[in-house]
Parts: structure tokens; C-alpha cells; sequence
């Protein structure tokens, strides 16, 4: 019974979370329709996800890596190499489906090198990203220099342009909520996800209920590794351009969505539904703030705002549930200390 | 039919003929209440907020909404939600100065589909992505401005030099070759570019390469320093040698860091193009062809408030003329 305590908890505190969230989203929906005609159009919820399907992309498997108390800052980064390569590749005429896997190669290697650095030497992921945030962007400025690629097909523009057919929902946003599913399934409804959790919540037990933490770890940055490469592919097709400088200062934005969603710095805790929730709620605030001319700095303030929030949130309601609980012990001890005098 | 009735259809003729000439292209009305978005590069850039602003002046001329929205960075995706938004908003028309010449234009073209006009300045798209282009300066009429103004000055005769930026440069090349061009010209012939200098647009080497300048010759009369860093550089110099006030300095730069130089006769004259004038010709251009005035094509001309006339050019470009020349008399009026 003492045992199961705190899990409830948790899972109760997790929910609330999550359905804050949901609420938050229907608060900002209504906004939106009240504050502006034009916000519930079509085109418009078309140009509301396709703006943040890349920050989205990378976030999935960033989420993974904060539960398990670590980090990966180098995404954005590996979107302009992975962007730059494209364009690289295309413009010493190298077929396109070939560019586009050896683009996936590379940035399962580049994540491979962050995940060698933090598990073979025990780095602290925090310091390794920071360095290939500054290498990848470095090699994908040796790579393009500062010219840009611009004449990709129009196939694959139309792909990073278009609607999936008679609906609002861009094409490249298909490739997100499928990774979702995926790694929704993967994270709540197998034993990975059961120990991505453990090593989160507790290493060394994690480590001696016979958990592989250090491949586990290994392939969640492969996994980043490669998805902010498709999210630089995405990039490139959705602007027709490949460019070094490329969704600079991404990660931060896939960061904000990943604490906002309820993944906590401390790790162990988060959910990819949350993380879906928080993604979509800064989606709106910024579509309907800018659709009300609201200047590019308040969005920041306003972004920056929620998460400060988002973190300091959880950390107060546990603050106050344990002075609460030191409060009842307290109680209890009187009681029982005045029991006994009474004796 | 009377003589009368004759001189009277006469009349009505010529007054047809009068009026269709008045109108032509220039004075047809502009549609009241147009809505204008300009989205500069970034916004708080103090050159971006002076030529926003001399858009907004026109506006306000023109009857028009304007407001101004953009990104507060200058990655290539930045300026897209701003476009997107304009087409949700349903604005009229749509003034840019693009920080990606390419990554823009699905998003321009979607937006001209959707009868938005589409006026690009400072740095242009690809043609298909905008119907005109606001060009703040030819590379001709620069190059030709800058060695008047110097002719002017030393007299036309004697050495003079040029310190430009780096040697493989394009826009400095390209001005400097059309220098040498108008250099040709027989009211030149005593005039003489003794050496081409490069200070790599870093403030020390310009400044080390202006003294060596001045060493190396000493009939030196003048330097053009096309490039706001080599002018700064070379006028720090060259306030505080022996050669202040006998070696003519001028160039490209702006008016806030030359107003100590211009104050204290370092230079006489230099020139920029006035970013307010550029925004404010885009906001007319766009008010034009949102009007249905004119649709941007190569030879139609169209009225632009106190700028007078403009004309597009070739592949939908209006030059907005000679750059502005700057002098101890009017640089107090700018402030960029």
C-alpha cells in the first residue's frame, strides 16, 4: 500500500497535468474564434501546424531523452547539416531518395557520436550537445559555406507545401503524427518505455533491475539524431532552400515544448500526450497572437513566460504536498506524543 | 449639320483627347483604405525601422492602412508566418525586403494567387516571387555619383585612390568597375586612380591601409572608400594627420558614424541611398498596382508622391534613383 503511494500519485499528478493542458488548448481555441474571424479557417489551421512541424519532429525524441535525465541541444543544429547535405547532394545532381537516406545516415551517426561521448565517457549530455550544437552547424557551414541550394524538385516542394488531400492538414505533419503513435506506443505500452522511465526515476536501480541503460541511452540519441535530420529534410522541402544557417535557435523552442508538456528537468516524468498537448498550445498562442499583430518580442516574452511556468508549477505544487505532509506527520507525532503523556 | 455644332464636337475632341492625356498612367486614383503589411528583415534593425517608416509616410498619404510586423531574427523561414498571416488577414498588398532570396516564394506566389500585391525592397526574391522590386541604387549610378563627387572637390586633377573592402567583393568590384568606366570620360582626363587599396572591411586594416595610402603618395588628392567601414576607418585617420582638409575623403557610409568627420570638414560630402525613401517608393508602388494602375511591367510609369515618377524597368525592377548625397548642411536631418 505504502509502496503503491507514490506511483498514484504521480500518475494522478501526471494527469492533471495533461488535462490542464487539454483545457488549456480549448481556452485557446475559443480565443482564437472570439478574438479573430480568420483563425478557424482552413488555411489558416493548415499554416498553424505546418509552422511548427519540424520543432514537433525533434521534441518526440527529445522527450524521451529528458525523462531519462538527459539532454540533446545539438538538434537544431543537425537540421542545418542535415538541410545543407540535401542541398549538397542535389546540387552535384545525386538522386533524390538516395540523398534523402544518406542525409538519415548521417544523422544517425551525428547522434550516435553524442550518445558514444555520453555513455562511453560518462559526459554530462548537457556539456557534449552544446559542443555538437557548435560542430554539426560548423560542418553544415564547411558544407554550403554561405550559399544556398535552391531548385529541388517540384515533387518533393509540393510535398513540403501541400495539404494531404480534402483535409487542413499539411503532408509533412503526416510524418509527426505517425512518429507520435509510435512513440506513444513506445513509451507507455512496452518495456522500453518502462525502463526509459527507470533510468529517469532512479539510474542505479534501473541499473540493477537489469536494465542496458547505456545502449537504451545510445539509441534514444541515434534516434534524435535522426529525426532532426528528416525535420531538416522537411525544412528544405517546405522552403524550397537549403541553407547552414537553417533552424537556428530550434532547439530552444523544442526544449520550451518538451518542459511545457510535462516532461520535468529532474527526469522520469512525462508523458508524449502531454508533450502533443504543449506543442499544439504554443501553436495557437502564436498564430493567434500574430494574427492580432502582436510584435515578434511579446510572442518571445509569452513563450518564455510558459515555460518558467511550466517548470516552477510541479516544483511548487510538490512543495506544498510535502510541507503538507510534514505538517500531518507533525500533527500525528503531537497526537501520539500527547497520547502517551496522557499514559 | 451648323458651323456651331462642328466647333462644338470640336471642343468635346479635344477635351477628351486633354483629359486622356492627363490620366494616362499617372494620376488615376488610388483605391482608399488599401491594407499594407511591410515586413522588414528583422524588426528593432535601426536601418529596417527607417525605411518601414518612410513606408508607413507613405501610407499615410495615401490613405492607406500600413502597419509593420515582422521577426525579431533573420533565418530564412523567419519572415513566413508574417506572409501567411497577411494572406489570412487579407491584407492588400504586401511589402518585403526578403531575408532569402528563394525560401520565400512559395509562400509570395501563394500570396499573389490570392490578389496580393507583392512589392519586394533592399534585397530582392527570385523574379516569380513578387511583381515589383524597389532597387535603393544602381551599382551604375553609384559608381558614377562617387567619382562626380570627388571630381568636384579636388578640381578634377590630381592622384587619388580607392580603399574598398575585400578584393573579390562583388558589389564593391562592380562599383569600382563602374568607376573606372566614368573615369573614362574626357572631363576626367586629368584625374589619375593610382592604387586600389583593400581594407577587408575590418575598421584596423582600413586604417593602416589609409596611412600607407597616404605615404606611399604623396600627390595624393583624394580617396573614395566605398564601403562604410573603409570611410569610417579612413576618416578617423585622416582627422587627426597633417593631411586633414588637403586630401579629400568620401564614399558610402552612414550619416551617424561620418557626422563627426562631416562636422569637422573631414569630409565634405558623402552618399547612401535614404532607407526612408525606399520604403516610402515600395508603399506607392504597391498602392499603384493595388489599385490596378499599373501591373508592373517593364515601361509602364507611375506617381510616387514626392519622389515624382518612376518607371519599371527590366524584369520588374524601380530604381529609386542617385543616392542621396550627404554634407555638413543636411545630415542633421537623418539619423540611421
Amino acid at each position: 500500500m505504502s509502496q503503491n503511494q507514490p506511483s498514484t500519485r504521480r500518475l494522478a499528478r501526471r494527469i492533471s497535468w495533461e488535462s490542464m493542458l487539454a483545457v488549456l488548448v480549448l481556452i485557446a481555441i475559443v480565443g482564437g474564434m472570439l478574438l479573430n474571424k480568420d483563425f478557424p479557417t482552413v488555411d489558416n489551421w493548415s499554416n498553424l501546424l505546418a509552422n511548427f512541424v519540424e520543432i514537433a519532429l525533434m521534441a518526440l525524441p527529445l522527450s524521451l531523452i529528458v525523462i531519462t535525465n538527459e539532454i540533446d541541444l545539438s538538434v537544431a543544429s543537425m537540421l542545418g547539416l542535415s538541410s545543407s547535405l540535401l542541398g549538397f547532394l542535389w546540387a552535384y545532381k545525386l538522386a533524390m531518395p538516395l540523398a534523402i537516406v544518406i542525409c538519415l545516415v548521417v544523422g544517425a551517426l551525428c547522434g550516435a557520436l553524442n550518445g558514444f561521448l555520453v555513455v562511453r565517457f560518462r559526459l554530462p549530455s548537457l556539456a557534449v550537445t552544446i559542443g555538437t550544437l557548435a560542430l554539426f552547424r560548423g560542418f553544415a557551414y564547411i558544407i554550403l559555406g554561405d550559399k544556398a541550394v535552391a531548385d529541388f524538385p517540384p515533387e518533393y516542394a509540393e510535398f513540403g507545401l501541400g495539404n494531404v488531400p480534402f483535409t487542413f492538414i499539411p503532408s509533412p505533419f503526416v510524418l509527426f503524427i505517425v512518429l507520435a503513435l509510435i512513440f506513444w506506443v513506445l513509451l507507455h505500452h512496452t518495456t522500453v518505455g518502462r525502463s526509459i522511465y527507470a533510468i529517469g526515476g532512479n539510474q542505479t536501480a534501473a541499473r540493477f533491475s537489469g536494465v542496458n541503460i547505456s545502449r537504451l541511452k545510445m539509441l534514444l540519441f541515434i534516434a534524435s539524431g535522426v529525426i532532426s535530420a528528416l525535420a531538416g529534410i522537411v525544412f528544405t522541402f517546405r522552403f524550397s532552400s537549403s541553407r547552414a544557417d537553417n533552424g537556428t535557435g530550434f532547439e530552444l523552442s523544442a526544449i520550451a515544448a518538451v518542459f511545457l508538456g510535462g516532461v520535468t528537468v529532474q527526469g522520469g516524468k512525462g508523458t508524449v500526450t502531454g508533450v502533443v498537448l504543449s506543442l499544439l498550445l504554443i501553436g495557437i498562442i502564436n498564430n493567434v497572437l500574430t494574427l492580432a499583430d502582436v510584435a515578434s518580442e511579446i510572442l518571445r516574452i509569452v513563450t518564455g513566460s510558459l515555460l518558467i511556468i511550466s517548470i516552477l508549477l510541479p516544483n511548487l505544487i510538490a512543495a506544498t504536498q510535502e510541507r503538507f505532509r510534514l505538517m500531518q506527520r507533525q500533527r500525528e507525532i503531537t497526537t501520539l506524543g500527547g497520547a502517551s503523556a496522557a499514559k | 449639320m451648323t458651323k456651331n455644332s462642328l466647333i462644338r464636337t470640336f471642343t468635346l475632341i479635344c477635351s477628351i483627347t486633354f483629359l486622356g492625356a492627363v490620366s494616362y498612367g499617372q494620376d488615376k486614383p488610388i483605391k482608399k483604405d488599401l491594407k499594407i503589411t511591410s515586413i522588414p528583415k528583422n524588426i528593432n534593425n535601426p536601418y529596417m525601422v527607417i525605411q518601414s517608416g518612410g513606408a508607413m509616410d507613405a501610407c499615410k498619404e495615401l490613405g492607406a492602412e500600413g502597419k509593420v510586423v515582422g521577426p525579431s531574427e533573420t533565418g530564412a523561414s523567419a519572415q513566413v508566418p508574417y506572409i501567411n498571416t497577411a494572406i489570412t488577414q487579407h491584407q492588400n498588398a504586401l511589402l518585403i525586403a526578403a531575408n532569402d532570396p528563394n525560401a520565400l516564394v512559395p509562400y509570395l506566389k501563394k500570396a499573389m494567387s490570392q490578389k496580393i500585391t507583392v512589392v519586394t525592397l533592399d534585397s530582392d526574391t527570385a523574379p516569380e516571387g513578387r511583381n515589383v522590386f524597389i532597387n535603393q541604387a544602381s551599382s551604375e549610378g553609384i559608381g558614377q555619383s562617387l567619382v562626380q563627387t570627388l571630381a568636384k572637390e579636388i578640381g578634377n586633377s590630381g592622384d587619388f585612390a580607392i580603399l574598398s573592402a575585400t578584393p573579390n567583393a562583388t558589389n564593391q568590384n562592380t562599383w569600382i568597375k563602374y568607376m573606372q568606366e566614368e573615369l573614362k570620360k574626357p572631363d576626367y582626363k586629368d584625374m589619375k586612380l593610382v592604387k586600389i587599396a583593400y581594407g577587408n572591411d575590418e575598421d584596423q586594416k582600413s586604417f593602416t591601409e589609409t596611412q600607407g595610402l597616404l605615404q606611399a603618395y604623396p600627390n595624393l588628392k583624394g580617396i573614395i572608400s566605398p564601403t562604410s567601414v573603409g570611410i569610417a576607418a579612413a576618416a578617423r585617420y585622416i582627422s587627426t594627420s597633417p593631411y586633414k582638409g588637403k586630401v579629400a575623403l568620401t564614399g558610402l557610409g552612414t550619416p551617424n558614424q561620418l557626422r563627426e568627420f562631416v562636422k569637422d570638414g573631414t569630409i565634405k560630402e558623402f552618399e547612401l541611398w535614404n532607407p526612408a525613401d525606399v520604403g516610402y517608393l515600395a508603399a506607392y508602388a504597391a498602392a499603384q498596382i493595388a489599385s490596378g494602375n499599373i501591373q508592373g511591367k517593364e515601361g509602364e510609369t507611375f506617381a510616387a508622391g514626392k519622389l515624382g515618377n518612376r518607371t519599371v524597368g527590366k524584369d520588374g525592377v524601380v530604381l529609386l534613383g542617385p543616392p542621396t548625397v550627404f554634407n555638413a548642411d543636411n545630415i542633421d536631418k537623418f539619423n540611421f
